[in-house]
């Protein structure tokens, strides 16, 4: 505790009698783990952490929720889901509705479970939503080796994979963007390694430093990025040694280029960001559910007064959407920022409230 | 070729008669019981009487730790002895699927038998209903529970700020222990259910001459679901210390692992109770000299502060709002 | 949740099979015992811990690191030291 103490003394005198501190906690969980822990509210108020396209499901364009949904209501189709994507309203409805309505959705924990209940249930086709960052896109590409070293006919994936330094690239070509730096996601970055951030920090002067979810973690993380701030240093930086190394896991990225090959990508509000994405390679096409079953990604838009784009890229927090805690709650969403577990606006509203009132 | 469940079991005739005789009155037969009557005759004392209800409809039916039985007979004791009423009798209503082995049904036959011994009480009346088979694994219960008051006193109305908060034992076990056993989480564990029958132990706490003002158990919802509840209805806020929850290791790195908030989790041996401060000594000794309070804690209180907020200090010493739970993390849990 | 990951020891293992599937061992989350693919670390061997994510080991870690970073591993087994010296007779202050 005393270690943690120190940490936070030394960022209050660290931004004391400074400007505004803008930094962009790129991951989710890290949003969710600053409220969670009650360490943002250690932190001083002219250190400002805004929340970035960190969560899949929030980035994901309505395009492929409404695809989704579409082949949902296949017969002969099962889809395999993590469970964040099941409540995100589409055009027609979210999934939990229209399994209300009879059609065949599984929440899944793993792709290894999406591939089991393949296996397991041969008489419906399972599409798997592959959706998530580098994390967990290792993961996928072993299901679908999986899956073609055993023949499987009944199983595919829809792929909507993104890639976080092209987000960080393309938020960083944002004139407006004001970032100082940034908090970057620990589990990505064991995949992914600290070096992939170096384009960031040398191309762009912004410091990046590598954290995990635990309060020091997250108190070391904040600390050395605010040390770098104020001594106008852009260096990447690694806490989170224990787990992520210089050149991360390249056994897992092996696998994934070995599947996947970088595709121009659909972002929520952000448009297409080039080579941003991952698309099924030729040799396991098979495999590709879109090319299966016909599914095309339809065009992305805002449900009527969403402002999940804005959020996402880090320009608004979500107390300031007019729609937050009045039109849209977690009990009743409009857009996913709301729906996630790692949505921005579902971690301020499930813990974001202070005791004055006011959101944190 | 295993015996099942056919749909002639619920057809009123002789095989539904068989199915009562050998499989239902044998294990849970009592003078109440066996006449079949449509009605139990029970005896009314002068006093007020409590009434509740509940459905179990948890997947999968048998869990570590426990099953669909005892969990309807426990949930419905421990209804009746939070409101400080001395349980007296149960109902035990089935609906069972057309295909679910008879085997099954005589598990959960003896766990409620269990329970109901354990928790001194009788089931008095019942119904069997069985409906088409879909995946041939089905089996709801609802029970009714009937008892007496008596130690009136006990509610909401009765906290002021000052007063404090006890959990009597670690928490989230059973909704953890139920997960695990879902198919298709790959998963072992040590974590059982901690569904019991709790009116001894409540039963201990009031007559230790305790002023308890309120008790409620936290199933679905957890404990950050009673404690939303009660802010909201008290008025008052609530200010809880994390590191004083009780929580086994095994129940934290679960939690961990699913991304699911301990807190949250729902409980079915559990008792969340709130007394004034001068009592929590008194109230935790009394407790731990129970098999089913030993680990129980205090974990914080309520304060005037306004607005009514439930505030959790955080192990790394941060604050936040805990905020009601809004139910779709854990379906058919109990 | 997409970024989650949580630390375990590695209690058993098997190799590859000749039908696509990599390594698998089962982890231990101090009594919760879930398989994993070890595809991604295929160093790991029994008694080390390793981070696992969605099914998936991605990385191996050193068990006294494991300690020192991550809060729930340092406390002691038994639940009596889950509720802190100071909060086990009703003594909290206020």
């Amino acid at each position: 505790m005393d270690k943690r103490v120190s940490m936070v003394a030394e960022i209050a005198a660290l931004c004391g009698g400074h400007a505004e501190i803008r930094l962009m906690e790129v991951c989710g969980t890290h949003t969710v783990a600053l409220f969670r822990t009650g360490v943002k509210g250690l932190l001083p108020e002219n250190l400002k952490l805004l929340s970035g396209p960190g969560c899949p499901v929030c980035v994901t364009s309505q395009g492929f929720i409404d695809a989704a949904i579409d082949a949902a209501r296949l017969p002969e189709v099962t889809i395999c889901t993590y469970g964040d994507m099941v409540r995100v309203p589409g055009r027609s409805g979210s999934l939990a509705e229209h399994r209300a309505e009879g059609a065949r959705i599984v929440v899944v924990y793993s792709a290894r479970d999406a591939l089991k209940f393949a296996l397991e249930h041969p008489q419906t086709q399972v599409i798997f939503l592959a959706v998530g960052f580098e994390t967990t896109t290792p993961g996928t590409a072993l299901v679908v080796r999986e899956a073609a070293a055993r023949k499987v006919e009944n199983f595919t994936v829809l792929a909507s994979h993104k890639l976080v330094i092209p987000a960080l690239e393309a938020l960083l070509g944002d004139p407006e963007s004001a970032l100082h730096g940034f908090l970057c996601p620990g589990h990505v970055s064991v995949i992914i390694g600290a070096g992939a951030y170096v384009p960031i920090a040398r191309d762009h002067g912004r410091p990046c430093v590598i954290a995990g979810f635990e309060p020091e973690q997250l108190l070391g993380g904040a600390l050395h990025l605010v040390r770098q701030v104020t001594r106008g240093e852009a260096r990447v930086e690694n806490v989170y040694g224990v787990v992520v190394k210089e050149e991360g896991n390249p056994v897992a990225r092996g696998f994934v280029d070995e599947v996947f090959e970088p595709a121009d990508a659909v972002w929520r509000a952000m448009g297409t960001i080039p080579g941003s994405g991952l698309r099924l390679r030729d040799a396991y096409r098979n495999f590709d559910a879109s090319a299966r079953f016909g599914i095309v990604e339809g065009e992305d838009y805002d449900p009527p007064g969403c402002r999940c784009g804005d959020v996402i890229q880090g320009k608004l927090q979500p107390p300031s959407c007019a729609l937050f805690g009045k039109g849209c709650t977690p009990a009743q969403p409009v857009g996913p920022c709301m729906v996630s577990s790692e949505g921005t606006c579902a971690a301020w509203y499930k813990y974001g409230r202070q005791r004055t009132g006011e959101a944190v | 070729m295993s015996k099942r469940i056919l749909l002639a079991h619920g057809g009123g005739g002789e095989l539904t008669r068989k199915l009562i005789d050998e499989h239902i009155l044998a294990r849970l037969g009592n003078e109440f019981l066996n006449p079949l009557t449509d009605s139990a005759v029970l005896p009314v004392e002068a006093g007020r009487i409590c009434l509740t209800t509940d459905s179990f409809v948890v997947t999968p039916l048998e869990f570590p730790g426990g099953d669909i039985g005892r969990l309807a007979v426990c949930g419905t004791i421990n209804d009746l002895c939070v409101m400080g009423a001395e349980p007296l009798a149960l109902t035990l209503g089935l609906i069972i699927e057309e295909g679910l082995p008879l085997e099954v049904l005589d598990r959960v036959l003896d766990s409620v038998a269990l329970a109901a011994e354990e928790a001194g009480v009788r089931i008095v009346t019942g119904d069997t209903k069985v409906i088409e088979r879909r995946q041939g694994d089905g089996l709801f219960i609802n029970t009714a529970g009937v008892g007496v008051l008596r130690h009136a006193g006990i509610g909401a109305e009765r906290i002021v700020a000052g007063d404090r908060v006890i959990v009597t034992g670690g928490i989230a076990e059973h909704g953890l222990a139920v997960m695990s056993a879902r198919e298709g989480l790959a998963f072992e564990t040590e974590l059982k259910s901690d569904a019991a029958p709790l009116n001894g132990l409540v039963k201990a706490m009031l007559e230790s001459g305790a002023d308890i003002k309120f008790m409620r158990d936290p199933t679905r919802g957890g404990v950050a679901g009673v404690l939303a509840d009660l802010s909201e209805t008290t008025g008052l806020s609530i200010e809880i210390t994390e590191a004083a929850v009780p929580m086994t290791q095994v129940v934290w790195h679960t939690a961990e692992l699913l991304g699911l908030d301990p807190l949250t989790v729902a409980n079915e041996g559990k008792v969340v109770v709130v007394v004034s401060s001068e009592t929590v000594a008194q109230v935790l000794r009394v407790c731990r000299a129970h098999p089913y309070g030993r680990d129980a804690a205090e974990v914080g209180g309520f304060t005037g502060a306004t607005p009514a907020l439930v505030e959790l200090i955080s192990r790394a010493g941060g604050r936040r709002i805990l905020q009601r739970p809004y139910g779709e993390e854990l379906p058919r849990i109990c | 949740m997409m970024c989650l990951a949580t630390p375990g020891r590695l209690i058993s293992r098997r190799p590859a099979d000749d039908v696509g599937a990599g390594p698998t061992g089962i982890v231990d989350f101090h009594g919760s015992r879930v398989e994993v693919s070890l595809a991604c670390t295929p160093e790991a061997e029994v008694g080390d811990w390793v981070l696992v994510h969605s099914g998936f080991a991605i990385s191996r870690l050193d068990e006294a690191d494991a300690r020192e970073t991550w809060e729930l591993l340092r406390h002691d087994e038994r639940l009596a030291e889950a509720v802190p010296e100071e909060f086990r007779d009703g003594g909290m202050d206020g």
